[in-house]
């Protein structure tokens, strides 16, 4: 799927440009790591191509370079790549970052509306994808093209509420939505395709409530934007994200307690050595 | 008052672009059919699904539309309670919850259908504001109050239709967050809102064919609360009785009791709620006061003795 950004008919996306974002995102997420006790680090590492691909390669700006668009994540908990890039674009500074999770400072483990760059306030899941259908529609009522893109974890499909959600944003025919699902396969507990069989397939249940629907490798930053540019734009678009809790760290990858735990020095180091081997 | 709700906000809606309803299921009544056919981008229908319904008015109110959610007060409230919590209240967007029927209103559905501790509940929210109306003219005051405000979100709780004018002759107008006095009287202050205020009235007639002179508050603002009149009157008078269509934990009578306390008030203090119990009981909403222990006849005499 490496390739697919040549094959864009909107954009170039320079793959190995978005690849070395990202190794710097999952660098600057292990170096805050070392900070604090907790930071929901495979979360984050799950949803950060989605995160980059939507930030970097997405959402209009103007001419200021400030984004115009609408980020929201649903999934609270995988906020800390959305600190990083916010940071990276000077709309959060270092000092915030630096502040993370302290009583000095402004940023917790869940966004907080209000912050710069932060448009909802998610932790509880569920919650997400109904605030992203007022703010489409109250887009479309006041007659913008202003977008409104929000990362879902597969988890919170579990929510009656999202499907609340989605139900109504296919009745109002939202096409200015564009929600990703963070597809990893785990809720805090197990592995969706073990505990909860019925919950495949994805796809078709969105295309049965008017979305239209696209599966993609959620690690290929390229492959992500590709499906978003190549949408129809008369429906709200889902995107289901197939990715890999943990992503870039081997032991980290699919193991539940990197849900919320931080690595020690050891664990940092050999993480570290992992992330930089994968850019050669 | 679910009429005279629906005229003030057409009217205000015509005026303003930005105010929007969404309803789940409600068959808007009145002018808000009217609102529907004139202005059927700004009316939206979510069906049988409160949490989108708040879930929408939070993001449509972050995109700068001032959404009203509107149904019966339980499902107002109850069923979307962690959406009206966190994304209302947390958020502390300007998205007023109209809760119709609060209280034991619909006397004949049963339980499932009491708002017997919305008050309370949403007492307990920060950043909510209760707004809780006698009749149609404080409706109007506050619905048009509700229509500018952008201090946050509030829950406005009406009741249903057909109320009497307690009102309209008041000697003091509607003002948000003051209690609001509607009859005079020197020797006894009963504190009471929403429809259960004719019980208030009741009592209050019967109190003066025994001489003692009863004034009357409506505390239609719960939240913030007038402390600053309550403490006056818990001082003023020699006795003060609440009455309320809520439950006893977090409504008025608490906060009455409470600042009483406070105050060191020296007054006779009687409050009256509903009763800590699901009744089983279907009739007229008097009946189903008088089942919570709230007929006039047993206030009275119960605030009649020693």
């Amino acid at each position: 799927m490496s390739d697919t950004g040549k094959s864009s008919n909107r954009n170039f996306v320079d793959i190995e440009e978005a690849q070395k974002r990202c190794q710097g995102y999952r660098r600057r997420i292990l170096e805050v790591s070392q900070n604090v006790t907790a930071l929901h680090i495979a979360p984050a590492f799950s949803c950060l191509e989605i995160t980059d691909a939507l930030y970097n390669l997405i959402m209009k700006k103007d001419k200021s370079g400030e984004i115009t668009d609408v980020f929201l994540m649903s999934k609270g908990h995988g906020c800390m790549i959305q600190y990083i890039i916010l940071e990276e674009m000077g709309v959060l500074s270092s000092r915030d970052i630096e502040l993370y999770c302290k009583p000095e400072g402004r940023l917790g483990a869940h966004p907080d509306y209000g912050n710069p760059g932060i448009h909802a306030s998610t932790g509880s899941l569920g919650h997400g994808l109904g605030i992203a259908a007022g703010q489409a529609y109250a887009e479309k009522l006041k007659g913008t093209d202003t977008n409104i893109y929000c990362v879902l974890s597969d988890g919170e499909c579990q929510e009656g509420s999202t499907w609340e959600a989605m139900l109504m944003a296919g009745n109002l025919n939202l096409s200015n939505l564009v929600a990703v699902i963070d597809n990893n396969d785990f809720s805090g507990l197990e592995r969706m395709s073990e505990g909860h069989p019925a919950f495949y397939p994805l796809a078709e249940k969105a295309e049965a409530f008017c979305w239209e629907v696209v599966e993609v490798d959620g690690h290929d930053s390229a492959a992500i934007a590709e499906a978003i540019w190549n949408r129809s734009g008369t429906r709200p678009f889902l995107v289901v994200a197939k990715t890999i809790k943990g992503k870039g760290v081997s032991f980290m990858e699919h193991v539940p307690i990197w849900h919320y735990r931080s690595p020690n020095k050891e664990e940092y180091k050999q993480a570290l050595l992992e992330i930089e081997g994968a850019s050669k | 008052m679910r009429n005279t709700f629906a005229d003030t906000f057409y009217k205000a809606g015509v005026e303003d672009p930005r105010l929007s309803i969404v309803v789940a299921d409600i068959s808007p009544a009145g002018s808000i059919e009217k609102f529907r056919s004139d202005f059927p981008d700004r009316f939206l229908n979510t069906g049988v699904s409160e949490q989108i319904m708040i879930g929408m008015c939070a993001g449509m109110a972050q995109r700068g539309l001032r959404p009203f959610a509107y149904t019966i007060a339980t499902f107002a409230l109850f069923r979307p309670y962690e959406m009206v919590r966190d994304d209302l209240c947390y958020q502390n967007l300007p998205v007023t919850v109209v809760g119709i029927g609060g209280g034991v209103t619909y006397s004949t559905l049963g339980g499932t259908h009491h708002a017997m501790e919305d008050v309370a509940i949403a007492n307990a929210i920060p950043n909510m504001t209760i707004i809780a109306p006698c009749d149609p003219a404080e409706t109007k005051a506050a619905t048009e109050w509700c229509v500018t405000q952008e201090r946050g979100p509030v829950y406005l709780r009406l009741g249903k239709a057909g109320e009497p004018d307690f009102s309209s002759s008041s000697p003091e107008l509607w003002e948000f967050g003051k209690a609001r006095k509607l009859r005079d009287g020197s020797d006894v202050c009963i504190l009471s809102y929403g429809p259960i205020m004719k019980k208030a009235f009741e009592v209050a007639e019967g109190l003066q064919q025994n001489g003692k002179s009863t004034a009357i508050y409506s505390v239609h603002t719960l939240k913030p609360l007038d402390r600053k009149t309550i403490s006056r009157v818990l001082n003023e008078y020699k006795q003060v009785i609440v009455i309320e269509e809520c439950v006893s934990v977090g409504g008025l009578s608490d906060s009455v009791t409470r600042i009483a306390w406070e105050e060191k008030a020296g007054c006779r203090l009687d409050t009256f709620t509903l009763k800590d119990e699901f009744i089983h009981c279907y009739g007229s909403h008097d009946e189903l006061l008088a089942a919570h222990g709230l007929s006039s006849e047993e206030i009275l005499q119960k605030v009649s003795s020693d």
